[in-house]
């Protein structure tokens, strides 16, 4: 989709600036805002370049780097935590060769870490692009990064 | 055996969530016709009535919010009221939103349209975190299906009332979740706190009275709008009637979620309904409302769980969240986790909160090195949380000492050993 056809879904005000910037993100294969995206939406909305910064760099599923293609996101809250998550971690650092907010080599996966994502019973878990993955070990997770390898 | 009982999950599970007509087939938006029949104050006092608290985390009176929303006055000529579901679920151990987003949208959309009718909102937002992709598909798919029936945007039923939805996304930020912080968010701006007072029903959301609620609380009002306040105050406790959706994570055998009656106890919870504790070990303790609760220790286990008898016990229910540990857990691990929590949470506004939370990380990791010392370090530890609490602005920084305070409460010998 073209960026001014994104802009032009919404109303140019300010109560619509994160629906915006997460179309604009998941528009992007690199999955990221640009300094030109936002120079884009700051003179969309009207407003100054800095609120735009300042909105962007505020929230943690924004990111002004590029990334991989695939977004893996370790749940590091305390049910996760003391379910393990730690061994996952280990696990997907050794895999991937990358720490956290990195990304692999030849572009696949960035690696970070996220807060409670609301799926505590299924403790250790992560999300791929969103996707909902429960119940890790070191082993489990090796079926589904090569899922999303191919 | 305790049994659950189903009031905001009764559809949940047992219908397909995408559509419509297997709401309305399981008595769907009867209360919605029925309560455009009602006059809106008439809706409120039947919902004062009834007792119904915030499922939130606070436990305000569901009804006294509307009340205070509805009769706030408008200053401006051109005043308008919104309303505003909070679905920024984002406390560990917490997923009951989730469950009824996924799993029955049009019971708390339903809720929503008669609260919103009941305060004479013509505007509403449906705040959900940006992680939950699923509620967020969900929501807006049955706000689809209701506009595409009549159930909402103009003259709602011909009644002659309109109201708007429109689903927000979050931009991921626990802070988010607290009310006022939420209302900046939904103004496109950086998520921090307001000073309150005002509260969102004098000055809300854009500078109007706001009514907020959480999806919980308002998957409740159908079923008592149609079976009526007197029906409602007969289940759960005086002070807390209804149900609750517990979620129960860690060493249990059968976590998830189980919606019971108000003042079932905490033994019931983990031993009826989630199994028990896994591989036959012993409980040790349960956090109560996730990293902004309590650990509660074994003699907790028959503790009321409804907001008045657990405050009188100096613990918190919070959002319903059960976080189960067995002997073999550290209290000492968890605390940090909770703790590292909070320092990643801060949003950095106020400085006791921003210096604060990353002051006690620190002080309970000294727990771990400086052997001798460690009674005095869990003096300071308390302390430092104590201070905090009195001069931070929004509830993050008011919370590390919820868990601090049971923690050294309940088990500060293994704190001191560790």
């Amino acid at each position: 989709m073209r960026k001014t056809d994104i802009l032009q879904k919404y109303p140019p005000l300010m109560e619509n600036v994160l629906q915006i910037l997460h179309d604009f993100q998941n528009n992007n294969p690199r999955n990221y805002l640009s300094e030109k995206d936002l120079a884009m939406i700051a003179n969309y909305l009207n407003v100054t370049h800095s609120s735009i910064y300042g909105v962007v760099s505020y929230y943690t599923l924004f990111s002004l780097k590029p990334r991989g293609k695939h977004i893996i996101r370790i749940c590091n809250s305390p049910v996760c935590h003391m379910a393990g998550s730690r061994d996952v971690l280990t696990a997907l650092r050794k895999n991937l060769k990358i720490g956290f907010g990195e990304t692999t080599v030849e572009g696949i996966f960035t690696l970070e870490s996220t807060e409670c994502i609301g799926q505590c019973d299924q403790a250790p878990g992560m999300s791929v692009d969103g996707a909902f993955y429960g119940n890790l070990t070191a082993k489990t997770i090796l079926p589904i990064l090569k899922s999303y390898q191919e | 055996m305790t049994q659950e009982h189903r009031i905001s999950l009764k559809n949940a599970g047992h219908i397909n969530p995408a559509k419509i007509e297997d709401y309305i087939a399981a008595d769907g938006y009867q209360a919605l016709k029925k309560a455009l029949g009602m006059p809106a104050e008439k809706i409120v006092y039947e919902l004062t009535q009834s007792g119904l608290r915030g499922r939130g985390g606070a436990g305000f009176s569901t009804g006294l919010k509307k009340k205070f929303t509805s009769e706030a006055s408008c200053i401006l000529l051109e005043c308008m009221r919104y309303i505003v579901c909070n679905a920024d679920e984002g406390e560990p151990g917490t997923f009951k939103d989730r469950i009824i987003m996924e799993g029955d949208p049009h019971l708390y959309i339903e809720g929503m349209i008669i609260a919103a009718y009941a305060v004479g909102a013509e505007k509403g937002y449906i705040y959900i975190r940006g992680e939950y992709n699923q509620s967020i598909d969900m929501t807006r798919k049955a706000l689809e299906q209701a506009e595409a029936r009549g159930l909402l945007g103009d003259n709602i039923l011909g009644s002659g009332y309109s109201l708007d939805i429109e689903v927000k996304p979050g931009g991921g930020s626990y802070l988010c979740g607290e009310e006022l912080t939420l209302l900046e968010s939904l103004e496109g701006k950086r998520g921090y706190p307001r000073i309150k007072p005002p509260y969102p029903a004098q000055k809300g959301l854009f500078g109007m009275p706001t009514l907020i609620n959480n999806v919980e609380t308002l998957s409740h009002i159908p079923a008592i709008i149609l079976n009526g306040a007197d029906w409602y105050k007969r289940i759960g406790t005086d002070q807390s009637p209804g149900t609750k959706i517990f979620t129960i994570s860690g060493d249990v055998n059968n976590p998830g979620y189980f919606e019971a009656d108000m003042g079932v106890t905490l033994k019931e919870l983990i031993y009826d309904l989630a199994g028990g504790i896994k591989d036959r070990k012993k409980f040790k303790s349960a956090l109560l409302g996730g990293a902004a609760g309590t650990f509660v220790p074994e003699a907790f286990l028959d503790a009321s769980m409804a907001f008045e008898s657990l405050q009188e016990k100096d613990t918190v229910m919070g959002s319903g969240a059960i976080i189960v540990m067995a002997e073999d857990k550290s209290i000492l691990d968890m605390l940090h986790s909770i703790l590292r929590f909070f320092e990643h949470e801060s949003c950095g506004k106020c400085v006791p909160c921003r210096v604060g939370t990353r002051q006690l990380r620190i002080l309970l990791e000294k727990l771990v090195t400086n052997g001798h010392t460690k009674s005095t370090n869990i003096d300071a530890l308390l302390q430092q949380s104590e201070i905090m609490a009195k001069t931070s602005l929004c509830p993050l920084g008011q919370s590390p000492v919820l868990p601090i305070k049971s923690a050294v409460r309940h088990f500060r010998e293994e704190l001191q050993q560790s």
